[in-house]
């Protein structure tokens, strides 16, 4: 059995809204609903939805940025909001992030070099007349070199300033790196480029990734395992073969239906889920998805369906899929 | 088939302070009555300009240079400023990536499509009011006389996309410019609104160049494409030609960089290096640089857009003895 990274126990993230001060009850966005799941050492996890469905969120209480409201999470079998000071510290090393976008995650009044040693100066691990050296040995880990060093972000491509993000990233040897949409403000050739970049960087240093994505082929081609979330909650979870081969859950068929495909041979009506996404301050009753769902029953309007296990490894939150539909 | 819009060897410049930014280089495409024509390239290829020259909706810092945008017979770059008032929104109309910013917050739905109207025609407030109704209804909005009262910021992305696309049919255009109309949206929204683009030209009559980045909107909603780079036209035609036959390495080297299911574990085709940030000021074809078929006449020449087929046009030399 592989060994868990990242074991996330029943999250649960409420966000208070502005207002209900004076009048009445405060209220609150409900961004995560009791999410269970874990990260194996060395897979890329691949984390699907449409916006506000909270995929982000859980990205950032697994990088302890923000805290849960209840469950927890634990890194390498330790649970990060008990730690304090040093022991915080050096654990957080061991977490890094990518955002979407470069241009508004890198400080525009720091030159490449700066921004990728800063991590290296923040946590002391490298004696002054090291630290070119080093930043010099990340640019070219990522396809860039000392002549990038005295540029500033604005003076190069997106795709370059990604690159620098992710030798940021890379730049205290983390053993998880979240990539929040890495790639969603690329064009599609650079996207290519940086999607090989981070499969190499994988490879040659054993990293971990959750790659965060409402670009399902992107995500399709990257990850080992693939979880889908709608409205705070995960409804479908699986290995990247079967999620795409075999989805289960009837949002996760109507997501996968109306991406577009880039084939004309096979072009086919694209899976049309009428209606828009709920607000999350006033989730639906019973299953989250049942406003838009063609199945739907009383059943759905009541209770919540259970994120039960029909295989190892292969979790729907249903209460129409059984056994007999694998 | 008629052809409802042609754009012949347009070339624009821009003024920036380092100096003139050549955007459009030869840009030379048609576009049928009633089809829906795909402009498809990266950042910074002109697919966006291009659409705006149509319309002459550009800042001061650029000018055409040279080119005509032939519409209906008549030359919308050289007629007078009200001439060209009189086909925007009328003859031709433009939605764009966010609807959000596209839309005033400070006014109702209903108000500003009315308005919209009544500059356009001659009615009464009341007909207006009745046509808005009409084709908020038309492009699937429900419960129209709410949405009607209601404010931009009250709709969600999707819905303020379908009120721009209302606003862009209110006076009945024969040609609908989108830029980037779903890429601010969510897959399931997007197939919306691809949706309802494909069945305007059924249900309106209506001509749409779909302005896109993405190879995958563009198989599933285009009859032609023209694909752009470095503000020429590398390869034009029908959609199931370039999708299946494409002879521009640049077109072949961004299909496959396309991530497809079953692709996994393997290496993605790349197109190496960028894009060239001033590609006028490159002599010769701009894919140049970044081509592996390229030889010594590409870097002094710029190829010319050859014909191979009735309707497949390439701009490279590896394909001029096909060429017709």
């Amino acid at each position: 059995m592989t060994t868990q990274l990242v074991e996330i126990q029943s999250i649960s993230k409420q966000f208070r809204l502005p207002g209900g001060w004076i009048s009445g009850k405060p209220r609150y966005v409900s961004a995560l609903a009791d999410v269970s799941m874990e990260i194996a050492v060395g897979e890329v996890f691949g984390l699907v939805g449409e916006s506000g469905c909270g995929k982000t969120t859980l990205g950032r209480i697994i990088l302890h940025l923000i805290e849960p409201t209840s469950g927890q999470v634990l890194f390498d079998g330790i649970d990060l909001t008990t730690q304090k000071g040093a022991a915080l510290r050096s654990l957080r090393k061991q977490l890094q992030v990518v955002f979407q976008n470069p241009l508004s995650s890198l400080s525009p009044r720091l030159k490449v070099e700066q921004i990728v040693a800063e991590p290296l100066v923040t946590h002391h691990s490298l004696p002054g007349n090291q630290m070119r050296k080093r930043v010099v040995e990340l640019l070219e880990q990522v396809g860039l070199g000392k002549q990038h060093l005295d540029r500033f972000p604005h003076e190069m491509s997106g795709g370059q300033c990604q690159r620098v993000a992710v030798a940021r990233a890379l730049a205290l040897d983390p053993k998880l790196i979240i990539l929040d949409e890495p790639t969603s403000s690329l064009d599609v050739s650079v996207q290519a480029q940086i999607i090989n970049l981070l499969e190499d960087l994988k490879n040659l240093h054993g990293l971990t990734y959750l790659f965060i994505s409402h670009d399902l082929n992107i995500v399709q081609h990257i990850s080992d395992r693939i979880g889908v979330m709608y409205l705070g909650k995960l409804v479908e979870l699986g290995t990247s073969e079967n999620i795409f081969n075999k989805p289960l859950h009837p949002y996760t068929k109507a997501l996968f239906g109306a991406i577009p495909l880039a084939v004309v041979d096979r072009r086919r009506e694209l899976t049309i889920l009428e209606g828009n996404v709920p607000s999350p301050v006033n989730p639906p009753s019973g299953c989250r998805f049942h406003t838009r769902c063609h199945l739907v029953q009383d059943i759905c309007k009541s209770d919540q369906p259970e994120f039960r296990q029909l295989e190892p490894g292969r979790f729907v939150a249903c209460h129409f899929v059984s056994k007999s539909d694998l | 088939m008629t052809t409802l819009l042609e754009v012949k060897d347009l070339f624009l410049e821009f003024k920036t302070s380092q100096g003139i930014l050549k955007a459009l280089n030869g840009i030379t495409f048609d576009v049928n009555s009633g089809e829906v024509f795909g402009l498809v390239g990266e950042t910074g290829c002109g697919k966006s300009v291009t659409g705006l020259s149509i319309l002459r909706l550009l800042p001061r810092s650029a000018s055409i240079r040279r080119g005509e945008v032939i519409f209906n017979g008549v030359d919308l770059l050289k007629i007078s400023q009200d001439e060209i008032e009189s086909v925007r929104g009328s003859k031709i109309a433009m939605i764009f990536q966010d609807p959000s910013s596209s839309l005033n917050p400070v006014f109702t739905i209903g108000s500003q499509i009315e308005r919209v109207v009544r500059q356009h025609i001659k009615v009464t407030r009341q007909e207006a009011a009745e046509q808005t109704k009409e084709v908020l209804s038309a492009v699937g909005l429900p419960d129209v006389k709410r949405i009607m009262d209601s404010y931009p910021h009250e709709l969600s992305g999707g819905m303020q996309q379908r009120v721009m696309i209302a606003m862009a049919l209110s006076c009945k255009p024969l040609l609908l410019i989108a830029d980037e109309p779903t890429t601010s949206l969510d897959v399931t929204i997007q197939a919306q609104i691809l949706k309802l683009l494909r069945n305007l030209q059924k249900n309106f009559n209506v001509s749409v160049i779909l302005i896109t980045h993405n190879l995958g909107v563009i198989a599933q909603t285009c009859d032609h494409l023209a694909v752009l780079y470095g503000g020429r036209v590398a390869e034009s035609g029908p959609t199931e030609t370039i999708f299946n036959q494409a002879l521009h390495p640049y077109t072949n080297g961004l299909m496959n960089a396309i991530p497809r299911p079953g692709g996994r574990g393997r290496k993605m085709a790349t197109i190496p290096g960028t894009v060239p940030s001033n590609p006028g000021a490159l002599t010769g074809c701009a894919f140049a640089k970044r081509c592996k078929f390229a030889f010594d006449r590409c870097v002094v020449e710029s190829p010319p857009l050859y014909r191979v087929d009735d309707n497949h046009h390439v701009a490279c030399f590896l394909v001029e003895n096909q060429s017709k």
